[in-house]
């Protein structure tokens, strides 16, 4: 720390970060534009001076730009000095006198940094009376609008969207006062990290386009710490609601996870909540029924005994923990199936009973050499794949640091380091949206890419088994993904159960493990398909199949399944098949799917925003996600439903789980994987009352006025301390329960400023989670000893691997209004060179016979896809059934093929 | 004795001075224009409903008894798809006036709003519309904002360049 004064005053900043930030993160209101913490300085905008001087007899000084000057060991600046506000607030003049006069009606006011920083320096009125600059925009696609007038050149925008996250369809044109941010032409933004524009622009050109159908103020909404539920990294989210409808998901800020930025499907999937898919009220056998009488049914039915349960891995712990003290632990079974369970399981155990660690998401942004087996980290896990294309950048930091460049210097350091970049290996069955940043790409079917693994473990620690059999070309890279990761000081290794291999997971942990035996402090990176995977796991469900064979063996049998659409996991056919021996099938789900429409009883279930609940994360994090809307009488949590239900079954009594925290406490007590669970959040009475509505909250008496003229009493939530009312204790909010960030003078969301020790750093209470999987101290491990044989393609017969897209393989997400848009085709990918020897052409259509099942699909041409290996993309229905990856037949629509295979 | 004598004198002169008393409601006071009373939505001078929904009304009202809900035409100009006012909580501080950016909200020299059910002092957006501009006749927030909406295309509001031509190869 070093002693730097400002105004005279003595304070500690961090000698290695520059002025602005320093003095951000004493406390101090400095206006600025350009420099955001995730993106460092670039002195564009000159709005953050202050003067500094030379000693304390120094009292002339001169004007800096504090974002460019290092808080070094006796610094003397002022911010108040008089020449230095009277800058500031001349820049504000400068970037407004072209400035529309908008903000009734743009979509930032109120949440606007440019509102903020101009109330700040104290400008007022526009002096300048020539005419003002305009601009047309652009049709940016369904999730972002544009709206250029209102621009103010600071650059972070292009710099975020190229340099950051990897995207080429946005750029600055032009110059002078006429510079244009924008694409080369209307079209959708490619990059999947587009909606960060609307957080990252500290103006309203760019903004949330699915929020503008349902417009609403920041101070209008009623928000809840949230969790994102469209993949497994668990991403904090915010979540607003107005007038009784989810209106918008924001970022909500923890150093160990997201950080600044989420992605576009975990910022925009939220409208499924709001989907016509909505299941409002109970159905029984199919027609709507109202609480009570559901309540009776369940409990009937429940009475005669004999019931099981599948859980869910896209429910929260609380559901599933409710689900299995109700049917009983030997009567619980997984939602996923048989194979992905012998996936998730190994990993689990690979996290806790080897060396390597699970990664945050933090750790994987400052790796130094990475090699990715078997995933497309974009579709998969989008929001590593952000911090992954950071990591490439630790290494080559070296070369700035030789030159006296602080790493926060932005535009020197890229100067500095070119084109220089990390370590960083793929190995994946197709290409990825992050091949631009590595140093080789390697294509070839799961099996090839477990040999590869294995492969590179035995190059670094030969203890490792030996794989035979490889091809000479392999060697070089062998040797030299080996070489960088153990050259590296943090290497990650990163690989899922996306290849539904689990050989290639296996692999993954080897070369980690052989890593941290050289003594590399190697971490392990895992995805996992859905939000609550590993909590899942963790709990030791019983494998899918012995549910079936259990129906089959007791007629007489009740099945409850637990927010889980069994249609997406299975073939149908199959499906209705081990379904017809159930005697009653209860359903617990918030959108109508394949799975309620077979059941007799539908239990409306709350979505992530109707309920709280704790999900653990594929890092092995428990994060806790709290209701941002008081659902309808209709609905509510799984855990209520099921709690009432063996209430009304006579099977508990009315005292059991009373609230979210009894069920919790319930849970530690009894599973010992989840001892920690209690610490993810403060219980509803250890902390006073946090307020879910702002300050400002408008409209209080008049919102519901038009139903009855007396306001209705604030909704009591027994589950947590967050009240649905404006009204907070006197503490602060723990970082676990911030609603929203918001501090006096900051509206926009770079209020967060406030809510962190050191800007960027951890949040001030620490982040919120707590993780559930450490690694194992002791070192009896033994490396696996099953190398897969070597792929070979049979002729006539192609391995169907899985293809992922960001928007359509997720289950929930596709529902969303906006990304329902951009929603690909069914399609089957193949390689050129066997596509011509089948004679299809791109476009045309193809018959695909898999597991059975025979699809007519378009061919799209992919000539990153190895030979005799041929691409499906998941979860789009109809292909969402069809288990990955499988052998298929191919033909011509007019060759004879029939389901059995081509005659 | 002789205070007496004074209060009689008074009383007897006060029945030949000038009322002061108004005869309401048969009689009307005068209200002045600026008078805080019942509150109205105004139109623009093209007769356009000048309210934007930018919420700045609701925001500012110290009991909160204003609730809209924005939405926008197909030409992208904005107004509230309902627009309620609670009179049995307002106080008629005028606060909603003075936030009120378009001019769209005005009180009115209008106070005779008694009512036996509170209900019925529930105002929605036709119960609050007028056809005029109220106090403000000339403003038009549209001319002034920079945003495209139908009729008004960008560059054309009031003190605004064309827009760039961004294929230009001009400096
Ligand atoms: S960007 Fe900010 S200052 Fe500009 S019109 Fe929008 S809200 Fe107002
Ligand atoms: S569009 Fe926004 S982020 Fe980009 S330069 Fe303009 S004001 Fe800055
Ligand atoms: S006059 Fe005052 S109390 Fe009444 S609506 Fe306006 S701001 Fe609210
Ligand atoms: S302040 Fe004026 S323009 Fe804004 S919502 Fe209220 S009435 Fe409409
Ligand atoms: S923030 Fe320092 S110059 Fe922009």
């Amino acid at each position: 720390m070093a002693t730097i004064f400002i105004d005279n005053a003595p304070r500690q900043a961090n000698p290695k970060q520059n002025l602005l930030h320093a003095c951000l993160s004493l406390g101090y209101d400095l206006p600025y534009f350009c420099w955001h913490p995730a993106l460092g300085s670039v002195g564009a905008c000159r709005q953050c001076a202050v003067k500094q001087f030379r000693d304390e007899r120094d009292t002339a000084g001169k004007l800096v730009m504090a974002c460019m000057t290092p808080a070094g060991e006796g610094t003397r600046i002022s911010i108040t000095d008089v020449e230095a506000a009277a800058f500031r607030a001349a820049v504000i003049q400068g970037l407004m006198q072209n400035h529309p006069h908008d903000c009734p009606v743009c979509d930032e006011g109120g949440e606007c940094h440019l509102q903020d920083m101009t109330v700040m320096t104290g400008h007022r009125s526009r002096a300048y009376s020539f005419g003002k600059r305009t601009f047309r925009n652009q049709y940016l696609g369904p999730l972002v609008n544009h709206e250029m007038n209102r621009c103010i050149q600071c650059q972070r925008c292009v710099r975020f969207y190229r340099n950051y996250a990897g995207g080429h369809d946005l750029n600055a044109f032009r110059l002078r006062d006429n510079v244009y941010y924008g694409r080369h032409e209307d079209g959708i933004l490619e990059s999947e990290f587009s909606g960060n524009l609307v957080e990252i622009c500290p103006t309203g050109v760019f903004t949330d386009a699915t929020l503008k159908r349902h417009y609403t103020r920041k101070w209008d909404l009623q928000m809840a710490p949230s969790i994102c539920v469209h993949c497994g990294l668990g991403c904090n989210t915010t979540a607003g609601e107005r007038y009784g409808a989810l209106r918008r998901v924001v970022n909500r800020y923890n150093h160990e996870v997201n950080g600044y930025f989420l992605c576009d499907r975990g910022r925009f999937g939220y409208e499924f909540v709001e989907s016509s898919l909505r299941i409002r009220h109970p159905l029984f056998n199919g027609k709507a029924a109202i609480k009570r009488e559901a309540l009776e049914r369940f409990g009937s039915i429940l009475s005669e005994g004999n019931a099981i349960g599948i859980g869910s891995p896209r429910a929260s712990l609380e559901a599933n923990f409710a689900l299995r003290t109700l049917v009983g632990s030997d009567r619980f079974f997984a939602g996923v199936l048989d194979e992905d369970l012998q996936l998730l399981s190994p990993m689990l155990r690979i996290l806790r009973e080897g060396p390597a660690r699970s990664a945050s998401l933090d750790d994987v942004e400052h790796s130094d050499a990475v090699f990715v087996l078997g995933e497309d980290v974009i579709n998969i896990a989008p929001v590593m794949a952000l911090r992954l294309r950071q990591s490439v950048r630790q290494a080559p930091m070296r070369i700035a640091a030789g030159l006296h460049i602080p790493e926060w210097l932005d535009d020197a350091v890229r100067e500095a380091v070119q084109d220089a970049k990390g370590p960083f290996f793929i190995a994946s069955p197709y290409a990825t949206k992050l091949d631009d940043i590595a140093t080789t790409t390697h294509r070839a079917a799961p099996d090839d890419l477990a040999r590869l693994g294995f492969a590179v473990a035995h190059a670094i620690d030969d203890t490792a088994p030996k794989v035979t059999g490889l091809s000479p070309e392999w060697d070089t890279m062998i040797a030299a993904i080996s070489a960088a990761l153990l050259g590296a000081q943090r290497p990650l290794i990163v690989s899922g159960a996306s290849c539904r291999s689990r050989s290639v997971i296996e692999a993954a942990a080897q070369i980690a493990w052989a890593l941290r035996k050289a003594g590399r402090p190697a971490n392990l990176s895992f995805t996992t398909p859905e939000c609550n995977s590993f909590g899942l796991s963790l709990m030791e469900p019983r494998a899918l199949s012995e549910a079936f064979q259990s129906i089959q063996n007791e007629p007489t049998s009740t099945l409850i399944v637990l927010e889980n659409d069994l249609f997406r996991r299975a073939p149908a056919s199959e499906m209705t098949a081990q379904l017809r021996g159930v005697q009653h099938l209860v359903v617990l789900d918030h959108l109508v799917n394949a799975t309620t429409e077979a059941a007799e009883l539908v239990l409306p279930a709350g979505t992530f925003a109707e309920s709280d609940g704790t999900l653990v994360n594929s890092e092995g994090r428990a994060q806790r996600f709290f209701q941002a809307l008081d659902h309808s009488a209709d609905v509510q949590e799984s855990w209520r439903w099921l709690r009432e239900g063996s209430v009304a079954a006579g099977l508990n009594n009315e005292a059991q789980w009373q609230s979210l925290d009894d069920l919790i406490t319930a849970m530690a007590a009894e599973i010992p994987a989840f001892r920690a669970i209690p610490a993810v959040a403060p219980s509803r009475s250890a902390v006073g009352k946090i307020a879910r509505e702002p300050n400002r909250y408008s409209g209080r008496t008049a919102m519901f006025a038009n139903i009855s003229v007396h306001e209705p009493k604030p909704v009591d939530d027994p589950d947590s301390a967050l009240a649905f009312s404006m009204e907070s204790g006197p503490e602060a909010a723990p970082s676990s329960l911030i609603p929203f960030f918001w501090a006096p003078g900051w509206n926009s969301i770079q209020a967060v400023n406030k809510f962190q020790g050191e800007v960027g750093g951890p949040l001030r209470s620490g982040d919120p989670g707590v993780r559930l999987i450490e690694p194992s101290q002791e070192s009896g491990w033994q490396y696996f000893t099953a190398i897969p044989p070597q792929f070979k393609a049979q002729p006539g017969e192609w391995l169907l691997v899985p293809i992922f897209h960001i928007f359509g393989s997720e289950e929930l997400s596709r529902h969303a209004q906006g990304i329902a848009q951009l929603l690909p085709r069914p399609y089957v990918a193949l390689n050129p060179v066997e596509a011509s020897l089948l004679g299809a052409k791109a476009g045309e259509q193809i018959k695909v016979v898999v597991e059975g099942a025979l699809f007519e699909l378009e061919v799209a041409l992919r000539a990153d896809l190895p030979r005799g290996v041929a691409g499906l993309p998941t979860g789009l229905p109809p292909l969402d059934g069809v288990m990955l990856p499988a052998f298929c037949k191919l033909a011509p629509t007019g060759a004879e093929l029939s389901a059995r295979g081509a005659s | 004795m002789l205070s007496l004598v004074r209060s009689l004198w008074e009383v007897f002169r006060h029945a030949f001075a000038r009322r002061v008393t108004v005869q309401y409601p048969e009689q009307k006071a005068y209200l002045s224009p600026r008078y805080r009373g019942r509150i109205v939505l105004t139109r623009d001078p093209d007769g356009g409903e000048r309210c934007v929904a930018c919420n700045l009304c609701a925001v500012a009202c110290p009991v909160d008894c204003i609730s809209l809900q924005a939405t926008e035409d197909e030409h992208g100009r904005r107004y509230p798809e309902f627009f309620r006012i609670n009179f049995s909580r307002c106080i008629f501080c005028g606060y909603c006036e003075e936030a009120c950016p378009t001019y769209a909200i005005q009180l009115t020299p209008d106070t005779e709003m008694g009512e036996y059910k509170r209900e019925n002092l529930v105002y929605e957006k036709a119960d609050l519309m007028i056809d005029g501009p109220g106090k403000y006749p000339d403003y038009n927030f549209w001319r002034v904002a920079g945003v495209a909406i139908g009729g008004k295309d960008k560059g054309q509001a009031e003190n605004e360049l064309v827009p760039i031509d961004t294929h230009s190869l001009m400096p």
